[in-house]
């Protein structure tokens, strides 16, 4: 239900295809549901005013199921079997391999749960290496449909947005600002990637390559820097490559994305109220530097709903940085990463960034499956989650209550570019400021000591 | 209009000292407890301190750079205070001298209030009146309480409250009954009732506003300040956690670096400065002679998008003026002027004035000799005004009531002069019909004439974003005209006080923000409603309670200044929000990598102002922080410049200058400190 999809556990074997099927399939449907709901809860705060209600949640649930993510599911799944994703309820198949050993494949119903998951931003794959592993995701175009599926919903629910409270360019705005910041941060990956690792260099690869450790070979540094964003900017957190490997500042732009509070364009829903939650800080302080009270979309910004947005902008630090900061001086947590210095920070940064971030993707190499990890994993993604949600929703109710300020040539517009422009402009510096020390002390450390030549 | 902005010097030392006593009297945690970011510097302050006496004790770490964080932090802090002392210093001059005023008051109670020929009465303090009390003022008498006139005529000195030296007249019933408490009756005598509680008067309300003690904050101030106080706990856990973080690194940071971080980077330049910014915001308004009796209301005047403005004396001058003359029957333009000068002659008023002065500036007619005739006054019954001389009777008055006096009406009157009449009216003047005799000789165009310069301010109002509506008790079509002229984007005709309340009602539930001036009775519902409802000094006391703001100067287009002033306080807020909060960002480049240069040098690459060393990087940005307070106190008081520019030109100006600015001015300021304090050998 947290939309996280963390897994500790390896899918296929440790669990049956039926709890795959209805365990986790459900979950992912519902979990994206839920998150559609509460979008379009807060849409209607801005359309309707002096009102108390703003829709009933079963209602909207059960709609964002059945009307949207159903459909879409059954066609996104037909289109994977397609391209080679194994739809069967066979066990596994035994095959022997060139060596003559006896090997196992897993196989199972992963076109479809592989549908859900990337609709729904889940990223809890069927096989534990996730959408790295060749039945995942076989090819390019599995990729690319992986890809713009996870884009899809969260993407439009930002122009439903705009549809049902009444501003079409509002959206088009703040899907420019998610835009634009993913842009950023898939070339950030790009070129840190591509740049590769003078360590490796000096062993004697080709700089021409980049770096292509924990990479698959038929992705290479462009799909993995494209689907590493996507994934950490949507809060989706399934990977096509393991973010461990990725170079300190490739491997800096996934976690920063997730600090960010994934709203480039985020979970499914969730990216849209985050995002709505940071518009809000935006015409806060912007706001007043045109001689008015704040308004967004018509609504004066006032004590209570800036009271209620600090509250949901605590979360996340809180529960990334106050789990990891205790995680790196109690023996339980320093049991958990495999790599020691910097990396090792990072990983458990990672970690909790991923959880309370409600992302589910792992940086992996950090050893989750210990009862430490799990009960603090399980509280950050829980505060991630519904401690972000309850202030979301209350300040949608409160916003509902208020009255409507037509506009005027005083009224600070904001679906301009220059809106745009400052709502990229707080995310990045609201978020760098809060996680710079601790990134400071990860990443980017391991990138200096890397250009010093030591490694983790 | 009296514009008394005269801003002192912030160096005046009658404001300086006084200032810097307070800023210590300030370090209060009781009082300081109401600005959360200044308190939590002062806690941290304590603390650092603590540690430095313990170092100095025990003589374990390094007393010398702990000694000197720790001043630093507390100079932060009364840094704050000072700025804050510095805003009331300039309100209170004028505060105190109300205050002293009121010190020890004594009425004149009077013991048989309903009889009103008997005025003997009891001596009590003013503090022990009560709402009803009447009392007796004599010349020579302060005036114990706000409250109204209900018999007696008397000149009063009002100065101590407006600045206006002369005296004026307050007598009951009508516009002038309203009296403030602290001002001096100069001659004869009123009976008042008391219409405030003691403590509750005008004056208090207005001395309230400029004491930060005291003053209620507003609710964009409490929305800043959740913000601010949201910004403090989001880096008290970056910095709380870095601890754990530094320690997994490999480095144990001390309290007195860990204290300097967190400092650094609460927001202190806003925080320090939110509350000077309100109260020199309210001092400025007093400076335009304007008492804003919440400040709630002035927050409010920078949102308001809608301006309820009287058109008498507002937009137009009061009277009506003579602007051209319209002959009929063939009479000679100048033969009308020369009819119309004689019969005005003695006619006082202000429209036969400026017939007077039309004829003589237009025609160059001289002033005829008074060849004594026999003037005609105008009377409301006749209206009709005139003179009788060498046998003529020449006659102007309102147009029906010369048609009858010519005997004909406006269906026998010649179609050339109920033509004139018509266009007359259509254009929004007043007709006024002349005759001679039996012989209609023309009509005169009265008009409604506009101020000028004022289409200018509505302009700007609109560039502002702010729509004026001009009410007025003129029929549609007269209203219809000078609304034209003026430039105001509505006109509320025919107006009547339910109608004004009405209107603002209907405005409101719409969104709008509604400001307005009035000062009868009849205005008081309407500038009860008005989000910012503007009384005038001279008017009636129930005007004057309906009202949340009062102007001294009784001047009605003042409202565009409080708009102004209202919206530069806001402007002010969110300027040096954004500056505080982009200040950060060097900070950070300052201290970070001065935290672990010694675990990590590698780190040092994060060193980009090439600051000296750790200590002295954490020192820079300490005493950056400290010192951008004092630099920004002349700006936070003055507040940000307003320009109706539209909103969009004015954020990309501000956002350039303060956001920009904010972030590029801390990196050359902690490189400069850094090079003072390195040549100084402080660390």
């Amino acid at each position: 239900m947290t939309n996280t999809n963390w897994q500790s556990y390896g899918g296929e074997t440790t669990m049956s295809h039926l709890s795959q099927m209805l365990g986790l399939t459900v979950q992912n449907f519902v979990s994206a549901a839920s998150g559609i709901a509460i979008a379009v809860a807060v849409s209607r705060a801005f359309a309707r005013s002096g009102v108390d209600r703003i829709g009933n949640f079963w209602i909207d649930l059960t709609r964002a199921t059945l009307y949207v993510l159903l459909p879409l599911a059954i066609v996104v799944a037909l289109a994977f079997a397609a391209l080679g994703l194994p739809q069967t309820l066979t066990g596994s198949v035994s095959a022997t391999t060139l060596e003559g050993a006896n090997q196992t494949i897993a196989m199972g119903p992963m076109a479809s749960q592989e549908a859900i998951k990337q609709l729904g931003t889940n990223g809890g794959g069927f096989m534990n290496v996730n959408a790295a592993h060749p039945f995942e995701n076989p090819s390019a175009f599995s990729n690319y449909l992986a890809i713009f599926s996870m884009l899809s919903i969260s993407a439009t629910v930002v122009y439903t947005f705009g549809q049902i409270a009444g501003r079409r360019r509002q959206a088009w705005a703040l899907l420019s600002a998610m835009t634009i910041l993913l842009v950023i941060g898939i070339g950030a990956i790009y070129w840190a990637e591509t740049a590769g690792n003078p360590i490796h260099v000096a062993a004697g690869l080709d700089p021409a390559l980049g770096n292509m450790e924990g990479k698959e070979v038929r992705f290479g540094q462009a799909m993995t820097a494209l689907y590493a964003a996507v994934t950490t900017g949507l809060s989706n957190g399934g990977v096509n490559a393991m973010h461990s490997s990725l170079t300190p500042l490739g491997g800096l732009v996934p976690l920063f994305l997730i600090q960010l509070g994934e709203v480039l364009p985020g979970g499914v829903g969730s990216g849209l109220y985050g995002l709505v939650v940071f518009a809000i800080l935006t015409v806060f302080v912007a706001g007043l530097m045109v001689g008015r009270t704040p308004e967004f979309l018509g609504k004066k910004i006032e004590a209570r709903e800036m009271k209620l947005a600090m509250l949901a902008v605590l979360i996340l630090p809180l529960a990334i940085l106050g789990f990891s900061a205790v995680a790196a001086v109690i023996p339980a947590g320093l049991a958990g990463p495999t790599n020691a210095g910097p990396h090792g920070l990072t990983e458990i940064l990672y970690a909790y960034s991923s959880a309370a971030g409600n992302n589910g993707s792992a940086f992996a190499g950090l050893s989750a499956n210990s009862p430490w990890y799990n009960t603090t994993l399980g509280l950050a993604m829980l505060a991630g989650r519904f401690a972000y949600i309850v202030p979301v929703l209350a300040i949608a109710g409160s916003l509902a209550r208020k009255a409507k300020v037509p506009p005027s040539s005083g009224t600070f517009p904001t679906d301009g570019p220059l809106f745009v422009g400052l709502l990229v402009g707080i995310i990045l510096i609201l978020g760098g400021l809060q996680f710079f020390p601790a990134l400071a002390l990860g990443p980017i450390l391991e990138h200096v000591l890397m250009l010093a030549g030591q490694t983790f | 209009m009296s514009t008394k902005a005269v801003t002192p010097s912030v160096l005046d030392p009658a404001i300086m000292l006084p200032a810097l006593r307070d800023a210590l009297i300030k370090l209060d945690p009781r009082q300081l407890v109401r600005n959360p970011v200044i308190f939590v510097t002062e806690l941290v302050a304590l603390v650092v301190s603590l540690l430095w006496v313990q170092e100095m004790a025990t003589g374990v770490g390094a007393p010398a750079f702990s000694g000197q964080i720790a001043a630093w932090l507390w100079f932060t802090v009364l840094f704050a205070n000072f700025a804050e002392a510095v805003a009331e210093g300039r309100g209170k001059a004028q505060a105190d001298s109300l205050k002293h005023g009121k010190a020890d008051l004594f009425a004149k109670k009077l013991l048989f209030p309903s009889d009103e020929t008997d005025l003997s009465s009891e001596v009590i303090p003013a503090t022990a009146l009560k709402i009803g009390d009447i009392v007796l003022v004599e010349a020579g008498d302060i005036i114990p309480g706000d409250g109204e006139v209900i018999s007696g005529v008397a000149s009063v000195n009002e100065s101590a409250v407006t600045g206006e030296s002369a005296p004026v007249i307050r007598e009951s019933g009508g516009d002038r009954s309203a009296v403030t408490g602290g001002t001096q009756v100069i001659s004869d005598w009123l009976r008042i009732r008391i219409s405030t509680r003691p403590g509750e008067s005008f004056v208090d309300r207005m001395i309230g506003l400029i004491e930060g003690a005291k003053r209620q904050k507003t609710p964009n101030e409490i929305a800043l300040s959740i913000l601010l106080s949201g910004l403090t706990l989001v880096f008290l856990i970056a910095v709380v956690t870095l601890y754990g973080l530094a320690l997994y690194s490999g480095t144990d940071l001390s309290l007195a670096v860990l204290a300097a971080l967190l400092v650094t980077l609460i927001p202190t330049t806003i925080g320090g400065l939110l509350s000077a910014i309100g109260i020199a915001g309210m001092d400025r308004l007093i400076r335009f002679n304007v008492v804003a009796t919440s400040g709630r209301a002035v927050e409010a005047a920078g949102d308001v998008d809608t301006l309820l403005l009287d058109k008498t004396g507002t937009i137009t001058f009061g009277n009506r003026m003579a602007s051209e003359f319209l002959p009929v029957n063939g009479v000679d333009e100048s033969e009308l002027a020369k009819a119309v000068l004689m019969a005005s002659l003695a006619d006082e008023t202000a429209e036969g004035r400026s017939i007077v002065a039309l004829a003589k500036s237009d025609f160059g007619l001289s002033e005829p000799e008074a060849a004594g005739g026999e003037t005609i006054a105008f009377s409301a019954q006749t209206r009709i005004s005139g003179i009788d001389i060498d046998g003529r009777q020449i006659r102007k008055g309102a147009v029906d009531a010369i048609l009858n006096f010519v005997t004909l009406d406006r269906t026998s009157a010649p179609a050339e002069f109920n033509a004139a009449v018509d266009r007359v009216a259509r254009t929004g003047g007043t007709p006024l019909a002349v005759a001679d005799g039996h012989d209609l000789l023309g009509v005169i165009h009265l008009k409604d004439v506009v101020k000028p310069g004022i289409k200018e301010r509505f302009a700007a109002l609109r560039a502002m974003g702010i729509k004026t509506v001009m009410v007025t008790g003129d029929n549609p079509v007269t209203a219809a005209a000078i609304a034209s002229e003026a430039g105001v984007d509505d006109f509320l005709a025919e107006a009547t006080p339910e109608q004004k309340l009405d209107y603002i009602r209907r405005e409101q539930q719409g969104g709008r923000l509604i400001a307005m001036c009035g000062d009868g009775t009849n205005d008081a519902p309407a500038l009860a409603q008005a989000d910012v409802g503007v009384a005038m000094q001279s008017g009636t006391q129930a005007a004057r309670e309906a009202g949340n703001m009062v102007d001294l100067d009784s001047s009605p287009t003042k409202l565009i200044e409080i708009v102004e002033i209202g919206k530069q306080i806001l402007m002010t807020r969110g300027s040096l929000t954004t500056f505080s909060i982009a200040n950060d960002v060097a900070k950070y480049f300052a201290i970070i990598p001065a935290l672990f240069l010694a675990t990590y040098p590698e780190l040092g690459a994060l060193n980009i102002m090439g600051l000296a060393s750790p200590q002295s990087a954490i020192l820079s940005a300490v005493i950056f922080n400290a010192l951008i307070i004092v630099v920004l106190i002349p700006l936070a008081l003055k507040g940000v410049a307003y320009r109706p520019i539209g909103a969009a030109a004015l954020l990309r100006r501000n956002l350039l200058v303060y956001g920009l600015g904010g972030l590029v001015a801390p990196f050359l300021g902690i490189k400069l400190v850094d090079l003072a304090i390195s040549a100084l050998n402080l660390v």
